[in-house]
């Protein structure tokens, strides 16, 4: 049982110890060649951070306003509206009582939403 | 390794080779030039890395958007006085061994804009230059040829010994002034110590393929 568990899978051990050993190896010799060869030479401006050759300046811990979720909802608002309204204009003439009330019921959903964000003055532009 | 040895051996059927020559093999099959294009001369370049002329069966098409990874800055374009500072700082990025060609008239001189207020009159006032190329702007072939060039200067360099390159001399600067706006020009207008050091790092005291400095 073993033997034949061994026999099955010595191949693939044998493959994966070769492909990591081509991965690795690169790496170590390139860590060898910096270490008996390449010389360090840090100054100011190549530790720099990297900002297209400007100076970087100010922090990089600034408050970003959240309130694109605002914007967000509204789309929302409509674009769903705009997906859902299709096929029920379509399907208008044979729906069922119960499914045009649930439908109603999701768009009063939507409806209030829009009103919400209505109040609150989002839809008034700058 | 003797050069009279390696090629007897070779005409036995014997390939030898160096470590040295091995390292600089694969350095000139892999040059990774930084994405950076200042003018006209870009869209060369840009159209030198596409399939028409293919700069990647040279190993150069991968261009890098970080200096950290770059080992090649080609100058296409004209460098204004406003751009100047931040090349500079690029080169300064770029961990060595680096190289620079300088494509087109702008690059190497300040071409067209010479007499100007506004242009650099050579990028090579502040960092040095490996290739020139002429033109205006120079056509992909004449790119490729300089890439070519520098493939053959790297090739001819050495790890150790007096005639060594720069970046393999701890004494020798990694890092070169970053000119400041000043009131007229820019302070320094020009990096005057450049010379001296591309001069030394040739063994019989001149650069290759280097004119003398402008005076102007």
């Amino acid at each position: 049982m073993s033997s034949s568990f061994i026999d099955t899978y010595q191949p693939i051990a044998i493959l994966m110890i070769a492909a990591i050993g081509f991965a690795v190896s690169p790496l170590v010799m390139a860590w060898l060649w910096s270490k008996k060869f390449s010389l360090r030479k840090p100054g100011p401006v190549k530790n720099a951070t990297y900002e297209c050759g400007l100076e970087s300046k100010d922090d990089a811990l600034i408050r970003f306003r959240p309130e694109y979720y605002l914007y967000a909802i509204v789309f929302l608002i409509f674009d769903v509206e705009a997906i859902f309204l299709l096929p029920f204009a379509v399907a208008f003439t044979g729906l069922t009582i119960g499914a045009s009330i649930a439908m109603l019921i999701f768009l009063l959903l939507l409806v209030e939403g829009l009103v919400w964000t209505w109040r609150k003055g989002v839809l008034t532009w700058v | 390794m003797d050069s009279e040895l390696k090629m007897e051996l070779s005409r036995q059927g014997i390939f030898t080779t160096t470590l040295e020559d091995l390292y600089n093999w694969g350095r000139k099959s892999s040059v990774w030039p930084l994405t950076f294009g200042l003018a006209c001369c870009a869209i060369e370049m840009i159209a030198t890395t596409m399939a028409r002329y293919d700069l990647a069966r040279f190993g150069a098409e991968v261009f890098r958007p970080s200096p950290r990874q770059a080992d090649l800055m080609i100058v296409a374009g004209t460098v204004t006085k406003k751009m100047a500072p931040q090349v500079v700082r690029l080169y300064n990025q770029m961990p060595e061994p680096k190289y620079v060609i300088a494509m087109g008239a702008c690059a190497i001189s300040g071409g067209p804009f010479k007499q100007g207020y506004n242009v650099l009159k050579g990028i090579d006032r502040y960092i040095p230059v490996d290739v020139h190329i002429p033109g205006c702007p120079p056509r992909p072939e004449a790119l490729m040829d300089a890439f070519i060039t520098l493939q053959k200067k790297i090739d001819a360099q050495s790890l150790t010994g007096k005639d060594r390159p720069r970046y393999l001399n701890a004494d020798e600067p990694s890092e070169f002034i970053v000119p400041e706006y000043g009131a007229h020009d820019l302070e320094p207008p020009k990096n005057t110590k450049l010379w001296n050091i591309i001069y030394k790092a040739t063994p019989n005291g001149r650069a290759t393929g280097e004119d003398e400095p402008r005076k102007d």
